[in-house]
């Protein structure tokens, strides 16, 4: 029987009711008051140097209270980046400055130029019009290759190259590796693109500066996905302004996937311009804005290269991957294509040698980051594709090759520096085949084929490392911040409990799931816990929700808080029942001593904690709150293995998903609705990447997919029903809740699958094409079989 | 600037507007109601549908002063007067139909047009009316489950979950 509340239940989101009628409080439905509106002049070329920026006309235009340029930033910090990759040969990467408005120079299309700041939207959009902005155009740099080139135009002219850095990992094996590549019985070589892509979460991003003369205190109301990570960077490093004169708030986020993690120049503008205007100061993106200014991700160009034995087995793994930058350094875009990417080559299986190189570029274009699975879904991408085509290439079947290489022993310790703690994924293999329905295959294939239609089967695994990250690991890698997470449980008079949780929810459901954790532990109602999350003030420091880290992470911590809160109750009931605590058991809400039927409720405990007349008071303090940090051991390893079955018209190139099916292993499960919701949307994400989606630059550096007009997002009818399932279970072991992490594993495991079906397809109808890249449209697929 | 009037769940309401506010920004901006979202700037996202005069409108397409007189509903008015959802708001939260929740008046209000033109849509039907409304969280999934669900429609023997 399913459970119908605590741990394991599919509660209904609370949160759902505020979305459902209305009444959510995202951050453009804020307006403070007296604020006044800002609107970005931003730059319309791609690499150019500023001559002039002529604000003499639009200042006189009505309702201007100001307008700003790059010299009013001069003294200002520049937007920090969070982490400095050593390069292969010991050098630190190239780190250039970004500042809030351009200085000198623009260097992708949307770098913001002059921002005015109005009485409305309307009279700032109007008078950024009128500003004459003398930009002297030099030649873009947009492909990675032709960026390193000698001679070829720099982005930054105070760097060496277009080069940030040349990573090697592991660098000791390069000539193993090497080796066991040129005595291999066969080697199998892939070049591939993962293009780049747009987060695109469905809320445009949005900044209010608001600032207190009389208390010299600044509050900055934005899209974020960690308000104290952007208090931290944009106070320290950008504005100069401590953290207990910043309050940042996230209230309801309109999804992030990765975009809302990082400190964006609208933000630390917002909060300079309120100060210096003494007035609040909004700014709301168009979504035109958002695609030329929200961090695009992916934009990998690989060769992989896999070597087997005469017998099948992996021997080694080499990848040569180019990682576009962008223009500047996004807060944590180095860690992306290096630590998040490199680190999980081995993928599910025994490869003992393995060494990646990735040299990351700058281009004039947007900057690029972490979007939903960062640096995994690049990994997996090319990993899956390479070994569909060795198996193809030695005449065995993929799913065989896949199982004879997989890592059955656990922990298992790779040769790319990660040690995988638990997994079975012969389990979720051998369950992906039965919901799949794999052995039905060949009658739809059939039945396919009666309709003038080409069929295909793409199945492939995936693993991740989520539950990001012990902090003293990452520190080591680079990581300019550390990765707990934090949560203050305080318990009320009454009973009932608020979690303040340094975790932020953008659709994830932690109001609910979180709370159903807490409710379990102690036996009371789900009812009685209420989370609160999102705002500096009220929450202690945490490091916010990316990389799948909530529940194993931020969830870990509520658990020792809660844990914390437990034992002092229990001193307290033990008092109260004139009992020795070391006795006291808690049961459904009831505290009892054991083998006895003395107990006492829960709400009489928190009632004598903070009215103590009958209390203790020599040996513990009145009140009943607890705080607790917790730093993981280990990242955590979700793993699964996915199966798309897709339909090709031979006569216009068109794919259809006809079914797709998940099986994965988060080891436990808080909220098995919730969970299915998170891979259901992850796969609508990886069927986007793989059929729709496209971020696409002319050779001059013109954006020109800049609109839901020309970016393909995946809709309604472009998907099917998902098959999904997590009942394969080998829970972490390395933190209290034996959770792993669920957040990016669809968008991870499934565009292989599409891309190895799309292949299937047109092989079944004679195609001997093996490799076509991402977005695979209707066109590249006609081309491919008939060009 | 001139003034316009209209009803809007089912009361009256007016404000000045300029000939180029969008009813989707009078809504938010002059009259409060903030469930109504804008999610981008060509009228493809879907976030701001609502309905005019019975009939379900992007929001951003119109002009605030096209809608003089008109009869508006909008997410607000949706839920009983106690707070009670409709039927199809219930559905959407019993299916999960709703992550971050920014697309979600679009849908629900995109939904009820549909079901008030074919009460019983089939799966495809309800991909196809939604192509007009946008989720980057929920891979539609459950957006179509819960639509089904509102219909009356079982939908127990949908995809294994």
């Amino acid at each position: 029987m399913p459970k119908d509340h605590g741990i394991g239940a599919s509660s209904k989101r609370r949160e759902d009711v505020r979305f459902l009628t209305g009444d959510g409080n995202y951050t453009d439905d804020i307006n403070v008051h007296g604020q006044a509106y800002v609107h970005f002049l931003r730059s319309d070329v791609a690499h150019g140097r500023l001559t002039s920026v002529d604000t003499s006309e639009a200042g006189k235009m009505p309702g201007v209270v100001r307008i700003f340029t790059g010299a009013d930033f001069e003294g200002v910090g520049g937007l920090p980046c969070g982490w400095c990759v050593t390069d292969r040969h010991g050098e630190p990467m190239q780190e250039p400055g970004h500042p809030v408005l351009a200085q000198g120079k623009v260097r992708h299309v949307g770098d913001p130029i002059a921002a005015v700041v109005a009485d409305t939207p309307e009279q700032a959009r109007d008078a950024a019009e009128a500003i004459i902005a003398d930009i002297e155009e030099f030649p873009a740099v947009v492909d990675m290759k032709a960026a390193l080139k000698e001679g070829a135009p720099k982005v930054h002219d105070d760097l060496s190259s277009n080069l940030c850095y040349d990573w090697g990992f592991v660098e000791e094996n390069r000539e193993a590796v090497d080796k066991a590549i040129q005595e291999a019985a066969h080697v199998t070589t892939l070049e591939l693109v993962n293009q780049r892509l747009v987060a695109n979460p469905m809320e445009p991003r949005v900044a209010i500066g608001e600032y207190s003369r009389a208390r010299d205190e600044h509050t900055l109301y934005t899209t974020s996905q960690n308000p104290h990570v952007i208090r931290l960077l944009m106070g320290a490093f950008v504005l100069g302004i401590p953290e207990h004169k910043l309050r940042v708030v996230a209230p309801d986020v309109g999804g992030g996937f990765g975009s809302k993690i990082f400190h964006y120049a609208e933000e630390a503008f917002c909060t300079f311009a309120a100060k210096a205007v003494n007035r609040p100061v909004k700014w709301t993106s168009s979504r035109s804005e958002a695609f030329m200014t929200d961090a695009h991700g992916r934009d990998h160009v690989t060769k992989i290269e896999l070597a087997l034995d005469a017998d099948n087995n992996f021997t080694a793994l080499r990848t040569d991957t180019h990682a576009n930058m962008g223009a500047y350094l996004s807060t944590f875009a180095p860690s992306v294509p290096t630590w998040l990417h490199g680190t999980l080559m081995a993928g599910n299986y025994r490869t003992p040698l393995i060494y990646v190189n990735v040299k990351a570029v700058f281009t004039n274009t947007v900057p690029v980051d972490a979007y939903r699975g960062a640096g995994r879904p690049e990994a997996t991408y090319q990993l899956e594709r390479v070994i569909d085509k060795a198996a193809r290439e030695l005449g065995v079947d993929p799913i065989a090759l896949r199982r004879q290489n997989f890592v059955t022993e656990f922990p298992y310790a790779t040769p790319v520096a990660v040690e995988y703690d638990t997994g079975d994924y012969n389990a979720t293999m051998d369950k992906l085949e039965e919901i799949a329905d794999l052995k039905g295959f060949a009658a739809r294939r059939k039945e396919s084929e009666a309709r003038g239609r080409l069929r295909g089967l793409g199945v492939n695994c995936y693993i991740e490392a989520c539950g990001i990250a012990p902090s003293n690991l990452v520190g080591q890698l680079g990581a300019r911040a550390g990765l707990y997470e934090s949560a203050t449980v305080r318990v009320n008079a009454t009973g009932g409990l608020v979690v303040m949780t340094g975790s932020h929810s953008h659709g994830q459901g932690h109001e609910t799931s979180f709370a159903q954790v807490v409710a379990d532990m102690i036996g009371i109602d789900e009812n009685m816990v209420d989370i609160v999350h999102g705002d500096t003030a009220n929450t202690p420091m945490g490091m916010g929700t990316y990389g799948s880290r909530s529940i194993a992470v931020g969830g870990s911590a509520m658990v020792r808080a809660t844990e914390k809160i437990i034992a002092k109750a229990k001193k307290i009931a033990a008092h109260l029942l004139e009992a020795s605590d070391a006795d006291i058991e808690l049961k459904d809400g009831a505290f009892t001593v054991a083998g006895t039927d003395k107990s006492v409720a829960w709400g009489d405990v928190t009632l004598a904690a903070y009215v103590p007349h009958n209390y203790p008071l020599e040996d513990i303090e009145p009140g009943l709150e607890e705080t607790a940090f917790y730093d993981p051991a280990n990242f955590t390893y979700p793993a699964g293995a996915y199966a798309c079955e897709v339909e090709l018209d031979p006569e216009t190139g068109k794919v259809t998903v006809e079914r797709f099916a998940a099986a994965d292993d988060f080891g436990n499960i808080i909220n098995p609705m919730i969970v299915d919701g998170q891979v259901h949307g992850g796969i609508g994400q990886g069927i986007g990447q793989a059929l729709l989606e496209s971020c696409a630059y002319d050779e001059n550096g013109q954006l020109l997919s800049a609109s839901y007009m020309d970016y393909a997002m995946p809709r309604a009818d472009d998907v099917p029903f998902y098959s999904v399932d997590h009942s394969c279970s080998t829970p972490c072991t390395h933190n209290p809740l034996g959770v792993k992490g669920c957040g990016e594993a669809g968008a991870i495991g499934s565009p292989p699958a599409v891309v190895n079906a799309v292949i299937d397809a047109m092989q079944s109808g004679g195609h001997k094409v093996d490799h076509i890249d991402m977005p695979v449209s209707p066109s590249r697929v006609w081309t491919a079989m008939n060009g | 600037m001139p003034q316009v009037s209209m009803t809007v769940n089912g009361k009256p309401a007016s404000g000045e507007a300029e000939g180029r506010t969008l009813l989707s920004q009078f809504l938010r901006e002059t009259l409060g109601l903030t469930g109504t979202h804008v999610g981008c700037d060509t009228s493809q996202c879907g976030a701001c549908v609502v309905h005019v005069d019975g009939k379900a409108v992007k929001a951003c397409t119109m002009f605030a002063l096209e809608a003089e007189g008109a009869d508006v509903a909008t997410i607000e008015g949706q839920a009983a007067p106690d707070g009670t959802l409709n039927p199809i708001q219930q559905a959407f939260q019993d299916h999960h139909g709703l992550q971050c929740g920014f697309c979600t008046p679009g849908m629900v209000m995109s939904a009820a047009a549909l079901l008030k033109e074919n009460p019983k849509p089939s799966e495809a039907e309800i991909r196809d009316y939604l192509e007009g409304n946008l989720c980057r969280c929920t891979g539609y999934h459950n957006i179509v489950k819960a639509i089904m669900a509102a219909s009356g429609q079982d939908v127990g023997a949908l995809a294994a979950e």
